[in-house]
């Protein structure tokens, strides 16, 4: 990983093939992206190491991670493959470690369900159990 | 990060907790995007409103405003989620509007200027080439880099205030010449009569190249364009690609010439588009049931000129019955348009407008779209039809005579 911050986390993977945006893609009362037509439509990012391969538009980042935090339904960690000054200061305010920049292609690498660490002091993500 | 005495100074408390706390958040992000050190900002523009803070993020400001948190630099805030004229009629919940005016109070209280516009850069300031400012809704940031030269990242709310308590922000990203280059380029060769056209150019540049830190270098178009057409394209070009800068050859100011623009890097990409890939993205927008109950002009605000123009397209004629049009505006605008006579034009046709808010962070939104039964949303805004997906709205772009069309005869087409 390129960049990082926060504290080491474990927690199971959710891979995405599309990007991310709360306010475009997140229904954020649940913790679900429900934005029709996403490739995780459906899917939870709640306590889960989240891997996106980008960021999408917008400011609401900043303020949407903290009260995901507060409403409990906030994931582990945010693994992006490129990523925004929005979802940098949303994840660092709201104390979600986040990193930016893939050595290896996770959608290669991992499949979701997979238990992951994340180390961002060290840059790297370990798999520790697979689905 | 290289501290100068003062900043040492409010990391020793010397402005007081809040500003101590700000320049610590700000320090770790700087730390993320390898800044090495602090620039002052001039003007600052924040995104605050209950929709996206939430309780979490009022609990938080209200302990801000206990620490005695207080802007340095003049703030103002982009559109809220509630229009209190409009609140109850809307179905929005009486709850969150009290929060809602406890947060504006809070807000307030702190100095900060409540425009509740995301159109600032059209109303309300205007900063000039190099200028630093540190401004959050993405279509007012791309503007400022690219329409003006000022110099701002996107800066989302705790970031932007942040920046308001200390004065300065995190010197990283298009602060930087190196991030100002234009990495590709875009010959325009159709017509962009329209401003939705300018938003499909911004979802067809943006959608291709989802990148931060890409920035397209436009040319080829034979007129000038207009602040209206800039907005839309930039608006688009912030929402689908996440971009915060453009360069319009003979333009913008960083750009007298493509090679100016691109500032020695290498084009890895040219992009052409043509009046067909235009029609292709009108074409591109499913229908779903047919659903022609929701028309919306917002994301971003309408100018005057806006305004203007539909009025008269609605004079006249008349919103179809069922059917809900909306408008959004700010107040400056609206007061303007009521003197005018354009605001009593579009009411008298049944337009709603609503002031001080965006149609996408309404409260209670989805909430409505269910009460209304409504499945499909038509705007002539690109950035409202990419932005308003999470509400689970099927969103189709058109043209703004087409929306007005689609408005009064309840037809989709």
């Amino acid at each position: 990983m390129r960049r990082a911050f926060g504290p080491a986390v474990e927690g199971e993977a959710l891979v995405s093939e599309e990007g991310f945006s709360p306010r475009y893609d997140l229904d954020r009362w649940t913790g679900v992206i429900t934005r029709p037509g996403h490739r995780l439509e459906g899917a939870s990012i709640v306590d889960k190491v989240c891997f996106f391969p980008s960021a999408k538009g917008g400011i609401a980042a900043g303020w949407a991670f903290y009260d995901l935090k507060w409403k409990k339904i906030a994931p582990k960690a945010f693994i992006f493959g490129v990523t925004n000054p929005v979802m940098v200061q949303g994840a660092i305010f709201a104390g979600i470690p986040i990193t930016e920049g893939w050595d290896l292609d996770p959608r290669q690498a991992l499949r979701s369900g997979d238990w992951v660490r994340v180390e961002p002091t060290n840059r790297t993500i370990e798999v520790l159990r697979r689905a | 990060m290289d501290l100068t005495p003062e900043e040492r100074g409010i990391l020793a408390g010397t402005r007081g907790e809040a500003a101590k706390r700000a320049l610590e958040y700000q320090m770790a992000v700087g730390a993320f995007w390898g800044a090495r050190r602090f620039v002052p900002v001039t003007n600052v523009h924040m995104m605050g409103d209950i929709e996206v803070m939430g309780d979490g993020g009022l609990q938080w400001l209200r302990s801000e405003a206990r620490l005695g948190a207080r802007c340095i630099v003049p703030t103002t805030t982009n559109a809220r989620c509630i229009d209190f004229a409009h609140c109850e009629r809307l179905g929005q919940d009486a709850g969150e509007a009290a929060k809602e005016r406890e947060l504006i109070a809070c807000l307030q209280g702190m100095d900060v200027v409540t425009t509740d516009t995301c159109i600032n850069y059209q109303t309300v300031y205007q900063p000039h080439l190099g200028e630093r400012v540190a401004w959050g809704d993405t279509g007012t940031v791309i503007y400022a880099n690219s329409v003006f030269g000022a110099r701002s990242n996107f800066e989302s709310g705790p970031a932007a205030l942040a920046a308001a308590l200390t004065g300065r922000t995190p010197e990283y990203g298009f602060h930087l010449d190196e991030h100002r280059r234009g990495t590709f380029t875009v010959q325009l060769d159709a017509a962009l009569d329209d401003l939705a056209d300018w938003g499909a150019v911004g979802k067809l540049v943006g959608q291709a190249h989802q990148n931060y830190f890409a920035v397209p270098v436009i040319h080829g178009f034979r007129r000038t364009p207009t602040a209206d057409e800039l907005k839309h394209l930039g608006a688009a070009l912030a929402s689908y690609g996440s971009m915060a800068m453009f360069h319009f050859v003979g333009v913008t100011p960083e750009a007298p010439s493509i090679e100016a623009a691109l500032g020695g890097n290498v084009v890895a990409e040219s992009v052409v588009i043509a009046g067909e890939d235009i029609e292709r993205v009108y074409r591109g927008f499913r229908l779903g049931d047919g659903d022609a109950r929701l028309v919306v002009f917002s994301g971003p605000q309408q100018s005057l000129l806006e305004m203007k123009r539909l009025a008269a397209l609605f004079a006249g004629r008349r919103v179809r019955a069922g059917s809900s049009c909306f408008v959004t505006t700010n107040s400056g605008v609206l007061a303007q348009a009521r003197r005018l006579g354009f605001a009593q034009s579009l009411e008298e046709a049944g337009v709603t407008i609503l002031e001080g808010v965006c149609f996408y962070i309404l409260q209670n939104l989805s909430a409505m779209r269910e009460a209304h039964r409504w499945t499909n949303m038509v705007s002539n805004s690109a950035k409202i039809v990419n932005i308003i997906g999470a509400h689970r709205f099927n969103t189709i772009l058109r043209r703004t005579a087409e929306c007005v069309e689609i408005a009064c005869s309840g037809v989709l087409r």
